[in-house]
């Protein structure tokens, strides 16, 4: 009989989630030639994960809203017909052809953040143009005087204070009690933590909730659908699952990047131990996705802790242990962790090469010797094609940067080729040229 | 010991800081003279970024800190004190982009620096741009765009202002996450700061001569 996940060790958890990658349970391919393509583009990756060569250096450009510019849709168009998004980034994938996609979730579903009068962001049509991004609107979600609770219990502080702050349709749920509350029979603890859901503004705000998510089950169904696709294409999805560094977490989403520079100074202590709460709860969501997709890749976008961020000593103070305990953590379950190291990372190189060889590093803006030198003599990267080159230089332009990086990063394997940042507005002429030179030029001999 | 608000504030002593600013206005000091003092110890922050001792917390810190200076020295100030300003910036984020926390990093230091800033906020329209050129008179223009779709609309906007004759007796810096020297050329600027303290300097480059 199979092991349990929890009896399997973190090397049979690894082999588990690899093997669902490589061999995904019930796919059915279009052709013989689309399974091997598949299976090929699975073992490229993981042979350039495990630092090895393959058979040339697989290319991931990392996607934004581009596949709805290719097609002449805007990021609107997208987020608000969900079988635009499936056809776009069908296309997109099919005509350029990449080793991996990364799913629709780029492009998240509108009419689920109308219906719960969203505050966190502003997307197309809604505080932002029809034909851009959606942008985040950071706010002090949370108060420095918050901190007590959130560290607490982080859940019940999501629940109660957060939500209902980014959430218009959210509000009322203010009035409910600590699920926890529901210990015993006697009247005090478990019945009266209902009385609030029997209140008209409550019962709204679930109604509402029931409805985001029947439309966000409708959206999953789309993307299911998109992923399924693709495997028989013979196009693995690149991401297992993602989190963020529980720096981020605080920072982005509850203090705002404002607050929590001053909670550095005010409060260090406070800041310290809430991104501590957030380890386990970010090795979970991490996991969680990557087991259910059968992907052990899971992807952390970094943050606030580049370059000019904060100096050396606050990294390492604030950002870097509990960003070290969270991949720990996603390691000893059997996952790839991938942080995505956005904005300049050249001050970190020093505290990051000595991470877990596990983990896949993502750069933007790098010294490309160093970076390789330092960190790739131990570890899988990945990166970092400019932007800027992709997005306004000329076809020679993308051929010298693509040929510089497969000489530097690819040398001797580990290497897999992506954007400094993710591609909007970019021409598909240059993103055909950066996966074509790479395909050409990258080969391992 | 006398008290040193200029070495409290440069050093980031928040509670220090404000403890000298109160006493001093309860010993009846002059407000201005206060100010000077807290200017003082924001060159010294700015100092010490350039130096890269102090980082993007420490200059968003110690604008804090001089925010609850100021307002407490403000009751204090008497009508036409305010302080002679160096030149006209005009700072904004272009249209389709609302990241603004860069942009407010430089219009701080720009003021601090002593200059007259008009902030238009974030996703300008080109025409607002435009307009606050001709209405202010203003020779210095930072465009600030954190997003890949900030190139064309940071194009466009000084092809605009090439358009409406503008375009020569201005100087225009660009600023952002994604700024390289190729998107100075390819969006006509003249150049691009790294940092709030790089835009700084560029603006005393170019209108202190």
């Amino acid at each position: 009989m199979a092991k349990e996940w929890n009896d399997m060790t973190p090397a049979e958890k690894r082999a588990n989630l690899c093997d669902r990658w490589l061999n995904p349970p019930g796919a059915k391919f279009e052709s013989p030639q689309a399974e091997k393509d598949y299976k090929g583009r699975v073992q490229r990756l993981l042979d350039a994960f495990n630092k090895k060569k393959p058979d040339r250096v697989p290319c991931f450009p990392m996607q934004g809203f581009f596949a709805a510019y290719y097609c002449g849709y805007t990021p609107y168009d997208v987020m608000y017909d969900y079988s635009k998004a499936d056809e776009a980034f069908t296309r997109m994938v099919v005509e350029t052809s990449p080793d991996a996609h990364s799913s629709i979730l780029g492009a998240p579903p509108g009419p689920v953040y109308d219906l719960l009068d969203y505050k966190l962001y502003s997307w197309p049509g809604h505080g932002v143009p029809k034909n851009v991004s959606y942008q985040a609107r950071e706010g002090e979600y949370m108060k420095a005087s918050e901190y007590d609770s959130l560290i607490a219990d982080p859940t019940n502080f999501f629940l109660t204070t957060w939500l209902p702050r980014i959430m218009g349709k959210a509000e009322a749920l203010s009035s409910l009690t600590p699920f926890t509350n529901m210990t015993e029979m006697y009247g005090s603890f478990t019945a009266a933590s209902f009385v609030p859901f029997g209140v008209p503004p409550v019962q709204e705000a679930l109604k509402t909730f029931m409805k985001a998510g029947e439309e966000a089950l409708k959206w999953i169904g789309f993307v299911a659908g998109y992923g399924a696709k693709m495997t028989a294409k013979g196009f693995p999805g690149f991401f297992g699952g993602g989190c963020k560094a529980p720096f981020d977490t605080v920072g982005d989403t509850l203090r705002g990047t404002k607050g929590m520079m001053f909670d550095m100074f005010r409060c260090p202590d406070k800041l310290v131990r809430a991104c501590e709460q957030f380890v386990p709860i970010m090795i979970k969501m991490g996991v969680d996705g990557a087991r259910q997709n059968g992907c052990p890749v899971v992807f952390l976008p970094l943050h606030k802790g580049a370059d000019g961020f904060m100096n050396d000593q606050q990294f390492r103070k604030y950002y870097w242990p509990t960003l070290l305990a969270v991949m720990e953590g996603l390691i000893k379950e059997g996952c790839i962790p991938f942080p995505w190291a956005e904005g300049g990372y050249d001050s970190r190189l020093d505290v990051i090469k000595d991470s877990p060889d596990e983990i896949f590093w993502g750069f933007d803006k790098i010294d490309f010797h160093n970076a390789k030198k330092l960190v790739g003599n131990k570890h899988a990267i990945g990166g970092a094609i400019p932007i800027s080159v992709l997005n306004v230089g000329t076809k020679d332009d993308v051929i010298a940067e693509v040929k510089k990086e497969i000489d530097i990063f690819g040398k001797d394997g580990g290497y897999i080729m992506m954007t400094s940042a993710t591609m909007e507005e970019t021409p598909g002429d240059n993103v055909k040229t950066m996966i074509n030179t790479c395909k050409q030029f990258g080969v391992y001999k | 010991m006398a008290k040193d608000l200029a070495k409290a504030l440069g050093d980031l002593q928040e509670d220090e800081a404000i403890a000298i600013t109160q006493e001093k206005l309860d010993a009846n000091e002059d407000a201005m003279a206060i100010l000077a003092e807290a200017g003082k110890g924001m060159d010294t922050v700015g100092i010490r970024f350039s130096k890269g001792e102090y980082f993007i917390p420490d200059l968003v810190y110690s604008g804090e800190i001089l925010r609850r200076i100021n307002e407490l020295v403000k009751p204090k100030l008497t009508a036409g004190t305010s302080q002679k300003k160096e030149g006209k910036v005009i700072i904004a984020t272009v249209a389709g982009d609302i990241h603004d926390i860069g942009k407010d990093i430089l219009v701080f230091m720009l003021d601090v620096a002593g200059f007259e800033v008009f902030d238009m906020g974030v996703d300008v329209p080109i025409q607002q741009i435009v307009d606050k050129v001709k209405e202010t008179g203003a020779t210095v223009l930072g465009l600030s765009g954190f997003l890949t779709l900030a190139y064309d609309a940071m194009k466009e906007t000084i092809e605009a202002l090439k358009a409406a004759g503008l375009r020569d007796k201005l100087k225009i810096m660009i600023g952002g996450g994604q700024i390289t020297p190729d998107i100075v050329k390819y969006t006509g600027a003249d150049t691009f700061g790294k940092t709030a303290i790089e835009g700084v300097d560029l603006a005393k480059k170019w209108l202190r001569k």
